[in-house]
C-alpha cells in the first residue's frame, strides 16, 4: 500500500507543476508563491518542534553506556562509549552526529539448525546512510552559488573536489551518483529485506521517492536538458533579496525540481525526519553517565507514600524482639 | 507450568505473517505470557483496578473509561519525559535494532523487533497526537486505541526484558527499554501488570523484600549460611542485623538468601566482610536490592527504593555497599538519587581497608561490591589462592543493565581474574556492552512463561555454548541475581554441563581465611581439583 501511495503521491506533484507552469500559466506560484511559502513552513515547524521537545523535562539520566564507566583511578574509562564529563558528551555526539557511531554496530544475524546463530558483517546500511547524507550535504553546498554573489570560496571549493573525476561537460559531481546510488539503496532494502518492508510506512517511501525524483531532475537539468543557470540564478537572487522576479524561459524540470524541493522542506518538520534535529535530544546519548557523582534533578519529583520503619516495626515488633533483632520501641 | 518442547524441537520461525502487523492479532498461546496481578497484590501497593482476571479472557474488566484513562496517561507521560516524546518522533524505522532482541531472535515474531514494539504505541500516539494521523489515520501509521490494542501492549510489553541492547544500536539513542516502562505504566493505570511482577513489589513494600521473608526468618536464613561456613572451614561468622551505629549498611537482592546458586554468593559476602573485618550491618527492613517496582512504574520503583536511604538514616551509617544484582545497579545509578537524595546524611564513601575514596559515588554514597572488592585486591588486602578455583572453567556474563545503563565492566573481570586460572572471553558481540539478556530480566522470570523465556535466552546460551565446546567452560559467573537463577535453567535447556556461580563465590573460594581449616571442597561442596579422593571427609 504504502509503496504505490508515495511513488504515485510524487508523481502527482510533478504532475500538478506541469500542469500549473504549463497549462495555468502558474509560473509566478511555482517559482516564487511556493519557495516563501516552503520556507517558512519548514523554519517555523522546525523550530516548533524542537521547543516542543526542549520544554519537556529530562526526568532521569539515563545514557545508554556503550563502553566501560568512570571507576577507580587504575580502570581505564571509554571516554566516548561512556562518558562522564560533558567534554566527553561532545566527543559522543560528535561521533553519533557525523559518523553515525551506533549504527556502525550494526551486524546480522542469521540463525543455523541446532539452532545456532552466528553474526555477520553488516555495515551497508551505515555506509549507505552516510553516503546519502554527506552527498547530500555537498549537494546542498553546492547550491549556495545560486543563491550568493559573490559566491562563497568554500562553495568553489566543493565543486572543485566534488568534479574531480573531469568527466563529460558539465563536469560530472561526484556526489550526483553516490546520492542516486544510496539513496536507490536505501529504497530498495526496504523494498526487498522482508523484515524491513514489514516495518516501513508509506511515511518512509515517501521522502525516497521526493528525493530520487529530486536527484533525477537535478541531473536531467544539469546534464542533458542544459538548464539555463544564469535565469536560475536570477530567480535565486530575487528571492533571497526579497525582491523576487520570474525570468522567461526556464523549462518546466526546473520547476518540478523546485517544487520538490519545497515540498521536501514543508513536510520536512512534520516527519520523521526531524530525527535531524532529534538526535541531539536524545536523553539516551546526550547525557554523561555521571549520576552517581553529581545528583540530577527531577523538577517533577514528588513525594510518595512509602511503607515507613515504624510501621514495619509496629507490624513485626513481637517477632523481631523474639529474635533478638534490635527495636526502636520496647 | 506449561509444557516446553525439547531444545531440538523448538521451532524458531522467522517467516513473517502475510497479515500487516496491525491485521495480526495476539495469540495468547500457554507459555508465552504471564498470569496477571492478583488483586491483593495490586491493593498493597495502591494500584487501580485490582481485580480476578486472565488473558485468555475475551473480556478483561477494564474500568469503564479505560481509553479516557490512556490517552489521559499518555498525554501526561509525553509531557514528563522528553524520552518518551522524542522517542515517538523520530524513529526512521531503518531496522537497525530488528535483530538486536534476544526475543525476537528467539521466537521470530516480528512485533518482538524492538522497532515495531514502539509502534504498538507509536500508532496510538500519532492518532491521538498528531496532526498527521488524526487527518490521515492508517496512511501515516495511526491506529485507534482499542481493547484489542491494550491485548497486545500487554503482550508485548510484559515480552520486553528492558535491557536496552536494542538502544544501544539505534542511530537516535532510542530505547526500547523506556517505551516499555511506560507502556508498563500505562497498563498499570487499568489494572494490568503480571503477578510476578506485583507479587514481589507488593512483598518488598511490605516485609522489606520480594521473597516476603519476615525479620526474624531472615536472619535465621542468614544464621543458616553462617553454620554452613562453619561446616567448609571452621570459622563462626557473626553477621548483625538493623545495627545502629554500624559504618556500613550493606543491601543485596534478596533472590540470593532463598535459592541456589545466589545463596554461594551470599556466603561469598559473609566470608569476606569477616575476612577484612568490616564494620557492616544487615537490614531486615531494607532486605531487598532488587526493586520490582521498576518493572510497574516511576512510583512504585521510588516507593521501594526509598528504604535504602530510609534505613541508612535510621541506622546512622556513613555510606551504602550494594550486593551483586543487576537492575538494583540501574535504579542506583539512573534513578535512586534523584527520586529519593539528596543522601546529604551520609558521607563521600571510603574503603576503611584500603582507604579508596570512590570517588565515582560521591553523590548517591552507595558503592558496588565489585568495585569495592577490586580495590581490595588491587592493594593486596586479599590472600587469595586462584587454584581452588582450578576445577572450574569460567566465563563472564555481563548482566544488562550494568552494562548499558552504568558501564560496569572491567572491575568484575579484574576480580575474577584474579581468583581465577581459567578465564574465557565469549565472542565479543555477545558481551560488555553488546551483552545479551539472559531472557527473564525485568520480571519474567517466572515459570509459566519458560517457552519464551528459553527462546529469549536462545543467544546468551548459544555464545557459552560456543566458549563450552572450545574451550570446555563449565561455569558461567555473573554479577546478577536474576541471572544466577535463570541462567542456571537456561543452561540446563541450552548447554546442560554449564553451572551459574555469582562472582563472590569465586572470591570466596579462592579466600585465604585466617584460621580456616584445610579446604577440600568449594562452597557448593564439591571437591577441589586434585581433592576429588578426600570429598567425604568433612561429612
Amino acid at each position: 500500500m504504502g509503496i504505490e501511495s508515495s511513488l504515485i503521491a510524487v508523481i502527482a506533484l510533478a504532475a500538478m507543476v506541469v500542469l500549473g507552469v504549463k497549462v495555468a500559466g502558474l509560473a509566478y506560484f511555482f517559482g516564487v508563491v511556493v519557495p516563501y511559502i516552503a520556507i517558512f513552513t519548514f523554519l517555523a515547524g522546525f523550530v516548533y518542534r524542537i521547543i516542543g521537545w526542549a520544554r519537556v523535562p529530562v526526568p532521569f539520566r539515563i545514557p545508554t553506556t556503550g563502553g566501560q564507566q568512570y571507576s577507580l583511578p587504575w580502570v581505564k574509562q571509554n571516554k566516548l562509549d561512556n562518558p562522564s564529563t560533558t567534554a566527553g558528551v561532545i566527543g559522543r555526539m560528535a561521533l553519533e552526529v557525523l559518523a553515525f557511531r551506533s549504527l556502525f554496530r550494526n551486524t546480522k544475524f542469521q540463525l543455523i539448525d541446532g539452532p545456532k546463530i552466528v553474526y555477520q558483517w553488516e555495515k551497508w546500511l551505515w555506509m549507505a546512510a552516510l553516503a546519502f547524507h554527506y552527498s547530500f550535504l555537498v549537494i546542498f553546498i553546492r547550491h549556495f552559488r545560486f543563491f550568493t554573489e559573490p559566491v562563497p570560496f568554500f562553495v568553489h571549493m566543493t565543486e572543485r573536489v566534488d568534479g574531480l573525476l573531469q568527466l563529460g561537460l558539465p563536469g560530472v559531481y561526484l556526489t550526483d551518483l553516490v546520492f542516486i546510488v544510496a539513496v536507490t539503496y536505501l529504497l530498495l532494502r526496504r523494498l526487498i529485506l522482508p523484515q524491513v518492508k514489514y516495518i516501513s510506512l508509506p511515511a518512509d517511501y515517501f521522502p525516497l521517492f521526493l528525493l530520487l525524483g529530486l536527484g533525477i531532475s537535478g541531473i536531467f537539468m544539469r546534464y542533458f536538458t542544459k538548464v539555463d543557470v544564469v535565469k536560475v540564478k536570477e530567480l535565486a537572487m530575487g528571492l533571497v533579496t526579497f525582491h523576487p522576479t520570474l525570468p522567461e524561459g526556464i523549462g518546466v524540470l526546473f520547476y518540478i525540481h523546485l517544487f520538490l524541493v519545497c515540498t521536501l522542506f514543508a513536510y520536512f518538520p512534520f516527519s520523521k525526519l526531524m530525527h535531524l534535529g532529534g538526535v541531539f535530544l536524545s536523553p539516551t546519548r546526550n547525557l554523561p553517565n555521571d549520576s552517581r557523582m553529581h545528583r540530577h534533578v527531577n523538577p517533577w519529583n514528588y513525594p510518595v507514600k512509602t511503607h515507613t520503619y515504624a510501621e514495619y516495626e509496629d507490624h513485626f515488633r513481637e517477632k523481631m524482639i523474639e529474635a533478638g533483632l534490635p527495636v526502636e520501641k520496647e | 507450568m506449561a509444557k516446553i518442547p525439547k531444545p531440538n524441537e523448538l521451532v524458531i520461525d522467522h517467516t513473517l505473517p502475510k497479515t500487516g502487523w496491525m491485521d495480526t492479532p495476539v495469540d495468547f498461546r500457554p507459555g508465552t505470557w504471564c498470569y496477571p496481578g492478583k488483586a491483593k497484590n495490586l491493593e498493597v501497593l495502591g494500584l487501580p483496578n485490582p481485580r480476578e482476571w486472565s488473558p485468555t479472557d475475551e473480556d478483561w474488566k477494564l474500568p469503564e473509561n479505560w481509553k479516557e484513562i490512556l490517552l489521559e496517561g499518555l498525554r501526561e507521560r509525553l509531557d514528563k519525559f522528553r524520552s518518551l516524546k522524542i522517542f515517538m518522533d523520530i524513529c526512521v524505522r531503518c531496522g537497525a535494532c530488528a535483530d538486536k532482541c534476544h526475543f525476537f531472535i528467539g521466537t521470530g515474531d516480528p512485533k518482538n523487533m524492538p522497532v515495531l514494539r514502539a509502534e504498538l504505541l507509536r500508532s496510538v500516539y500519532r492518532n491521538d497526537f498528531t496532526t498527521a494521523g488524526k487527518i490521515l489515520g492508517k496512511f501515516a501509521g495511526a491506529r485507534e486505541l482499542t481493547k484489542d490494542v491494550v491485548k497486545e501492549w500487554f503482550y508485548y510489553f510484559f515480552q520486553c526484558t528492558e535491557c536496552r541492547r536494542c538502544s544501544l544500536f539505534c542511530p537516535y539513542g532510542i530505547d526500547t527499554a523506556e517505551i516499555t516502562i511506560i507502556g508498563r505504566e500505562l497498563l498499570n493505570l487499568v489494572g494490568c501488570n503480571i503477578d510476578w511482577v506485583v507479587g514481589p513489589a507488593a512483598n518488598c513494600f511490605m516485609n522489606g523484600n520480594h521473597l516476603g521473608i519476615q525479620p526474624h526468618a531472615f536472619k535465621d536464613m542468614i544464621e543458616f549460611f553462617v553454620d554452613e561456613i562453619e561446616a567448609l572451614n571452621g570459622i563462626r561468622i557473626e553477621p548483625t542485623f538493623n545495627r545502629k551505629g554500624a559504618e556500613i549498611l550493606f543491601i543485596t537482592p534478596s533472590g540470593d538468601v532463598f535459592a541456589d546458586p545466589g545463596t554461594y554468593t551470599l556466603m561469598g559476602y559473609l566470608m569476606l566482610f569477616h575476612e577484612i573485618g568490616l564494620d557492616y550491618t544487615w537490614s531486615t527492613y531494607a532486605s531487598e536490592g532488587g526493586n520490582f517496582g521498576f518493572f510497574t512504574s516511576h512510583e512504585t520503583m521510588k516507593k521501594l527504593n526509598a528504604k535504602m536511604y530510609a534505613e541508612a538514616k535510621r541506622l546512622g551509617v556513613k555510606w551504602i555497599l550494594g550486593g551483586e544484582c543487576g537492575h538494583m545497579w540501574r535504579v542506583v545509578n539512573q534513578y535512586m538519587d534523584t527520586m529519593n537524595g539528596p543522601a546529604d546524611f551520609l558521607e563521600q564513601p571510603v574503603s576503611p581497608i584500603t582507604g579508596t575514596r570512590f570517588d565515582n559515588a560521591r553523590s548517591t554514597k552507595m558503592v558496588h561490591l565489585v568495585e569495592f572488592t577490586a580495590d581490595l585486591i588491587k592493594n593486596g588486602k586479599l590472600k587469595l589462592d586462584p587454584s581452588r578455583n582450578d576445577h572450574q572453567i569460567v566465563t563472564y556474563h555481563d548482566s544488562c543493565n550494568p552494562a548499558r545503563g552504568m558501564g560496569f565492566m572491567d572491575e568484575p573481570r579484574y576480580v575474577i581474574e584474579n581468583v581465577c586460572n581459567n578465564f574465557y572471553e565469549m565472542p565479543p558481540n555477545t558481551i560488555r556492552e553488546q551483552t545479551f539478556c539472559c531472557g527473564s530480566g525485568s520480571g519474567l522470570n517466572t515459570d509459566e512463561f519458560l517457552e519464551t523465556r528459553m527462546r529469549g535466552g536462545l543467544p546468551r546460551a548459544n555464545a557459552v555454548k560456543y566458549v563450552h565446546d572450545k574451550h570446555g567452560v563449565n561455569m558461567l559467573s555473573t554479577i546478577c541475581a536474576i541471572d544466577r537463577a535463570v541462567l542456571t535453567a537456561s543452561m540446563d535447556y541450552w548447554v546442560p554441563g554449564v553451572g551459574v556461580t555469582g562472582v563472590h563465590e569465586l572470591v570466596a573460594n579462592a579466600l585465604v581465611m585466617e584460621g580456616e581449616t584445610e579446604r577440600t571442597t568449594d562452597l557448593r561442596g564439591e571437591p577441589l581439583a586434585g581433592m576429588e579422593d578426600s570429598d567425604n571427609e568433612d561429612v
